[in-house]
């Protein structure tokens, strides 16, 4: 979750601070070469009446079929003795027009079936969708060739052809975006705020929309150019002595044998043409498109990055099964770097819980997701600091290793059930896969052992269970699947990422007990990853706080709830209602926490700390020892009642 | 009672689907909210909790007009609500507002603030350039925001900026009644605070009424006057809040406050049986809650039990045939 | 699954009929005496005549259609003038002739887009990627009719690797070889862009997936990597790919206009131009409608298939 708080966080900043959308454009080297080509070839074909060309159509028989480098022919002459240089350029011209104004057309009409169908939605939408699934149900260009075939050939048929059979191809795309759209809650705002449904419709989702025409009018102008070129090559579209590129190659096709240039050349144009345009629309979608620009299309690797630039040394003994000393994870995005995790210790003993417990970003589920190099590549990776698993460093480890230690000595619990688990695999196929990628045993066995594990965590008619699909159980069902899973191998380690945070309160309850008990019965270590003082009291034996990356309190459940002693921990308790309390004045905290990539020197929350003194704003602010397991990171901490000054 | 109430729903009723094909087949329907009577005066917060599911948003919905009911009647001041709506939407809109749930998804994100916050000073009030520079300045300054942000697009707010952007708006049209749909759940616990106190702060100050929506119970508790308890589109108990969390009648009443986790609780005692809800396609005939109810008999499973005040309390309604009489839930 | 196969079967009713509107409405637009068009100008009197009886011109369009669609019902798809003869049996023998093309161009493009789509989506940002997204940029923005000719020149002219034209050698030949020796350039040909746009999709399909939950929990399983990105990966992707693979069934077996026109492969797109062109009206009236029809039924087996691999849909 944190996680993808910090990824949200650079695509706010570059909004304001970002390069202008032009200069993403150009730093794109194919885009870029693709917008010169274009460009060029689109000033030449303006420039053609001002050049000096010969007529495009005066035929000299004398002179036909001259070979390219001809002395008065450049590119030589056709069958007639026309000059191809100066067919080639005003026949890209005509191209180019057709093209441009079937795309238009298209984008206009398509666009507006998508939009008035997604927004009104019922019957309206029915009919509209019906009527473009029929013109999608023909095959692309038989349709464009039914109508050429009906209006006679020539060059505006063969364009209200093309034109005609991309208005689907639009109006689908508009029409899904629209709708989604249309359940977004501004536009309920904006009814509420008074607004009609063709202010709405125009004023609120067409500007919403407009990018995704564009990005589908780049894709698809080149195609519509091919097309129409295709109509002229087979003879349906432009009409002698009108020449497009297309009817310029159709014609030089009887001819491909004896002088092949005459028709290689201007199906070179077109390759070059509709390349350049394809270029230039891929960096167009690149930088309209947010998902890019986020990074939200990269892929993650199997396991995280590690950039150690330093690595404590291995502790003397061993008293702890999971020993995590000065760990440092960073998202580099954008070239800002975000510390995510500055630094942070853990000590995980056998059979005990402890609760990691911080507000969104401050750090909490990207500590918890690189002990096993969880944490998505790009853009994260480990900086510093080291994870003993009993003697293994798990950052120094083989992926190998690390991949026969994930699932089975540490094992995971998420968030979401409903999208952590595989929405195409039956839950029994899920879990028996988790067995035997540890276990050797045969499938029957497998099942078996699947079984048993359901029936462990209270799933009725295990057997039958295994059969069904993740969507056709309920989320507590499902999360129920997941806690299995995380018990297949005998995990001496369990990391639950706010196992239950999706569920309902009463579900919620259940999860909780379950875990408590199979904690009891399996005696494994839990991390348990928050933002619920409820849950944490529930379930954990101890607690670290975490604020802007970095533990600022550790110490017993009991402890901390009734004497917090860093200022922060103690406005996060005050600030959330408590049931049976009502009376209670809710104290907020005041401000923000910082951002990541520009920590402020000193304490983190000094800004937001009623007792800040001028010491807490520099140099590092240590995490100082008040006991055995309690730790504080201030230095000016609260004793029971009030600051200590 | 309903002659002071500001908002009366009798026997509100929504129905998703249903209807007939072509061919006449029945479509399945689903009964997001029936059977649901309960006022709304002036001057209180009306808190409706529930779990996921139980209609509670599909209820908030209907009471702004952004949806219709398929039966019963909502009256507004006297006015029929429903008609309202179809009929002139923009009046139901300048006394009854909203505040979403999600503070980032209701904002149009290429829209400013200020064109934002002027929408319903122009459509609704039809006010002229300078009465809406004085009105964004008043509204800013109460959910205590600074004038500069105005000139800003929503993607540069926190969510608790932008919750407060949200209502700000609601607030612009000046209403009588704010429908808030889990104003809270979407924000983090800090900031959470600081919304609920400002949203304490408006009432005071400009007379409002909220209908208060979450799932959340220690934040209904803490906001609320009356709590209104939603269980598979029904109502399950009704009364002023002390009573219904002091001493909760309603056995799913008690459930729930029971599987609340609080600072310092150890122990949420669950019910060990399934926590699946009823179908909602087919939904049973009597008490939605049997399946999961420890007090269950064949009265229940034969006809839904209805909502009745209790000897001790007229205000404090539950719809169950063995509802617990004057014991603490924890 | 056989009764979801029925119900999906009993869906397309609607789908062919509105197809049959349509083709119906376009030649209704044909301007001028519609008995003049669809026989051509060399027509007698006499069989204008009885063509606007036989069409029932006389009569509304809505009853015109019904008496068409009748026909049609029949096997009556009327008579080809310029061939002389029905226009059923021209049309089923020239579209099997389509199929084996573009069923091998299908094929082929289905199986080395989804591979290039998985390998450039595993390998993000490397060489291979790279390579591949040129590749397909380039496969996209070629036009399929002149990349025919190329290839005619350099293997059928300058190498003689393979014929220029044709099904089958004119003496001898017929059997099997000898078709996918003549077969072997104008599939290479078909399949080139709807390849480009498979990869292309399948890239973006795999990238989407591989940030999903389930494949974090895949990995935090320990399984291996290969498994991960084969078994949960590939599926999910395939689950959105396989309806592009529907609509590029309708893009190849439209790109065979050009490419039977280049190769003069006797298909039913070679035969729609030649119709075309000699105002066969009827002939293309008819082709169309098969080939429509054809294409209908792909696209729900393509929907069946899906619904096989994604039980979220059942």
């Amino acid at each position: 979750m944190s996680g993808a708080a910090i990824a949200a966080k650079p695509a706010k900043k570059k909004a304001t601070g970002r390069p202008s959308s032009f200069r993403l454009l150009i730093n794109n080297t194919l885009a870029a070469t693709g917008l010169v080509v274009l460009t060029l070839i689109i000033l030449i074909a303006l420039a053609a009446p001002l050049l000096p060309l010969a007529d495009p159509d005066v035929t000299a028989p004398a002179n036909r079929l001259q070979p390219i480098f001809s002395p008065d022919h450049v590119l030589g002459t056709d069958a007639l003795g026309r000059d191809i240089l100066s067919r080639l350029i005003w026949g890209t011209r005509v191209s180019l027009a057709v093209g441009i104004s079937a795309t238009l057309i298209a984008a206009f009409f398509g666009s507006l079936i998508g939009l008035v169908a997604g927004y009104v939605g019922g019957r309206t939408d029915n009919l509209l969708m019906r009527g473009i699934d029929m013109v999608m149900a023909f095959p692309y260009i038989l349709l464009a060739l039914a109508i050429v075939a009906a209006l006679g050939p020539g060059l505006i048929n063969a364009l209200y052809a093309i034109a005609v059979v991309n208005i689907p191809f639009f109006a689908r795309n508009i029409r899904g975006i629209t709708i989604g759209l249309s359940r977004r809650e501004f536009v309920d705002a904006a009814r509420l705020s008074g607004k009609s449904h063709v202010n709405i419709l125009f004023g609120e989702i067409l500007p919403n929309v407009l990018p995704v025409i564009i990005i589908t009018m780049s894709t698809t102008i080149g195609w519509m150019i091919l097309e129409t070129a295709g109509l002229s090559f087979l003879g349906l579209g432009a009409q002698p002595p009108q020449a497009d590129l297309g009817s310029m190659l159709g014609e030089g096709r009887k001819i491909l044998f004896t002088s092949p240039h005459v028709s290689i050349i201007p199906g070179l144009m077109i390759f070059v043409l509709v390349m350049s345009i394809n270029l230039f629309g891929d960096g167009v979608r690149d930088v309209l498109d947010p998902r890019l620009k986020s990074g939200a299309l990269s892929r993650p690797v199997a396991r995280t990055a590690v950039k150690r630039t330093d690595v404590p040394e291995a502790p003397a003994e061993q008293d702890a099964v999971l020993d995590v000393k000065a760990l440092r994870t960073e998202f580099e995005i954008g070239g800002d770097i975000y510390k995510a995790v500055g630094g942070v210790d853990l000590k995980l003993r056998q059979g005990e819980c402890l609760g990691v417990i911080g507000e969104s970003g401050s750090g909490k589920s990207v500590t918890a997701m690189s002990i096993m190099g969880l944490v998505p590549t790009p853009p994260g990776r480990i900086a510093g600091g080291a994870a003993w698993l009993e003697h293994e460093d798990l950052f120094a480890l083989s992926d190998e290793r690390i991949r026969q230690l994930r699932g089975s000595a540490v094992s995971h619990v998420f968030q979401d059930p409903l999208s952590t688990l595989h929405p195409l695999y039956t839950v029994g196929y899920q879990l028996t896969e988790a067995i035997m990628a540890h276990q050797a045993m045969s499938h029957a066995h497998a099942t078996e052992k699947a079984a048993k594990l359901l029936e462990l965590v209270r799933i009725p008619n295990p057997a039958e269970r295994l059969k069904a699909y993740p969507h056709e159980l309920s989320g507590g069902m499902r999360q129920r699947v997941c806690i299995a899973m995380a018990l297949a191998n005998d995990a001496k380690v369990i990391i639950a990422d706010e196992p239950t945070t999706a569920l309902d309160v009463t579900v919620q309850a259940q999860i909780l007990s379950l875990m408590n008990t199979l904690q009891d019965e399996t005696n494994t270590a839990t991390l348990f990853i928050t933002h619920d003082f409820g849950v944490v009291s529930a379930i954990c034996d101890r607690i670290a706080v975490m604020y802007a990356g970095r533990i600022v309190e550790t110490g017993t459940t009991e402890e901390i709830l009734a004497n917090p002693a860093h200022p922060y921990t103690r406005k996060l308790i005050d600030c959330v209602p408590v049931l049976g309390e009502p009376g209670r004045r809710l104290d907020a905290i005041e401000g923000r926490p910082p951002v990541v990539n520009r920590l402020p020197a000193g304490c983190a929350f000094a800004d937001r700390c009623p007792y800040v003194q001028a010491d807490c704003r520099s140099g590092e602010i240590p995490l100082t020892e008040l006991g055995r397991d309690r730790a504080v990171r201030c230095i000016h901490p609260l004793t029971g009642e009030g600051p200590n000054v | 009672m309903s002659e002071e109430a500001l908002l009366a729903i009798e026997n509100a009723e929504r129905i998703f689907g249903g209807g007939r094909t072509l061919f006449g087949t029945q479509l399945p329907a689903v009964h997001a909210v029936q059977d649901i009577t309960i006022d709304v005066r002036k001057g209180e917060t009306l808190g409706v909790v529930g779990e996921s599911g139980c209609g509670k948003s599909t209820l908030a919905r209907l009471i702004v007009g952004l949806d219709r009911p398929t039966g019963g009647a909502i009256t507004f001041d006297g006015r029929d609500l429903v008609a309202d709506a179809a009929s002139d939407p923009r009046a139901l809109a300048r006394k009854v507002q909203y505040v979403f749930q999600d503070p980032v998804s209701s904002l149009n994100p290429r829209k400013t603030i200020r064109s934002i916050l002027e929408a319903p000073l122009i459509h609704l009030l039809g006010m002229n350039k300078t009465q809406r520079a004085e009105r964004l300045t008043e509204l800013m300054d109460a959910v205590n925001l600074a004038p500069e942000f105005l000139d800003r697009y929503p993607h540069e707010f926190s969510g608790g900026q932008a919750q407060r952007i949200g209502i700000a708006r609601a607030l612009a049209a000046d209403p009588e009644l704010i429908v808030l749909d889990e104003p809270v759940s979407a924000l983090d616990v800090s900031v959470q605070a600081q919304v609920l106190n400002i949203l304490d702060d408006l009432k005071a100050r400009f007379g409002l009424t909220y209908v208060f929506i979450s799932h959340d119970l220690s934040v209904v508790e803490s906001v609320s006057d009356r709590v209104a308890v939603m269980y598979f589109g029904r109502l399950a108990e009704v009364g002023p809040a002390k009573s219904v969390f002091a001493a909760p009648r309603h056995p799913y009443t008690h459930l729930l406050l029971n599987s609340a986790p609080a600072p310092g609780k150890r122990s949420l005692v669950p019910e060990d049986a399934n926590t699946e809800l009823p179908d909602p396609y087919n939904p049973p005939p009597g008490c939605a809650f049997y399946a999961r109810c420890p007090r269950g008999t064949d009265e229940c499973l034969a006809a839904r039990p209805p909502l009745l005040a209790a000897a001790s309390d007229p205000l404090h309604r539950a719809a169950c045939y063995h509802p617990h009489e004057k014991t603490s839930a924890r | 699954m056989a009764a979801y196969i029925a119900k999906r079967l009993l869906a397309a009713i609607p789908v062919l009929l509105g197809l049959s509107i349509i083709v119906f409405l376009i030649m209704a637009m044909i301007p001028g005496d519609p008995a003049t068009a669809i026989l051509g100008s060399y027509a007698t009197p006499e069989n204008v005549e009885k063509l606007n009886r036989d069409l029932g011109l006389d009569k509304s369009l809505p009853q015109q259609y019904l008496i068409w669609l009748g026909n049609l019902l029949q096997g009556d798809f009327g008579r080809s003038y310029a061939l002389n003869r029905p226009v059923l049996d021209e049309v089923l023998e020239r579209f099997s002739a389509t199929l084996i093309l573009a069923g091998t161009s299908l094929v082929l493009c289905s199986v080395l887009g989804l591979l290039a789509g998985v390998v450039s989506a595993v390998r993000q940002y490397g060489w291979t990627d790279k390579i591949v997204t040129v590749l397909v940029l380039i496969g996209i923005s070629l036009p399929s009719f002149w990349l025919g000719l190329l290839l005619i020149l350099a293997f059928a002219v300058k190498i003689r690797l393979f014929p220029a034209s044709g099904m089958f050698a004119i003496y001898g030949g017929g059997d099997l070889p000898d078709l996918l020796y003549h077969l072997f350039l104008p599939a290479v040909t078909l399949a080139v862009v709807a390849t480009g746009v498979i990869a292309r999709l399948t890239r973006t399909a795999m990238l989407e997936v591989l940030r999903q939950d389930y494949i974090r929990t895949a990995r935090a399983k320990g399984l291996k990597e290969r498994h991960v990105i084969y078994r949960h990966a590939f599926k999910a992707a395939l689950v959105s790919v396989i309806p592009v693979i529907g609509i590029q069934a309708g893009f190849v077996l439209g790109g065979a206009v050009y490419i039977e026109t280049v190769f003069q492969w006797p298909g039913i797109g070679s035969m729609l131009v030649n119709a075309i062109s000699t105002r066969d009206l009827l002939l293309v009236q008819g082709g169309v409608l098969v080939v429509a029809g054809a294409y209908v039924l792909f696209n729900l087996a393509a929907d069946v298939v899906q619904t096989i691999l994604d039980p979220r849909l059942r």
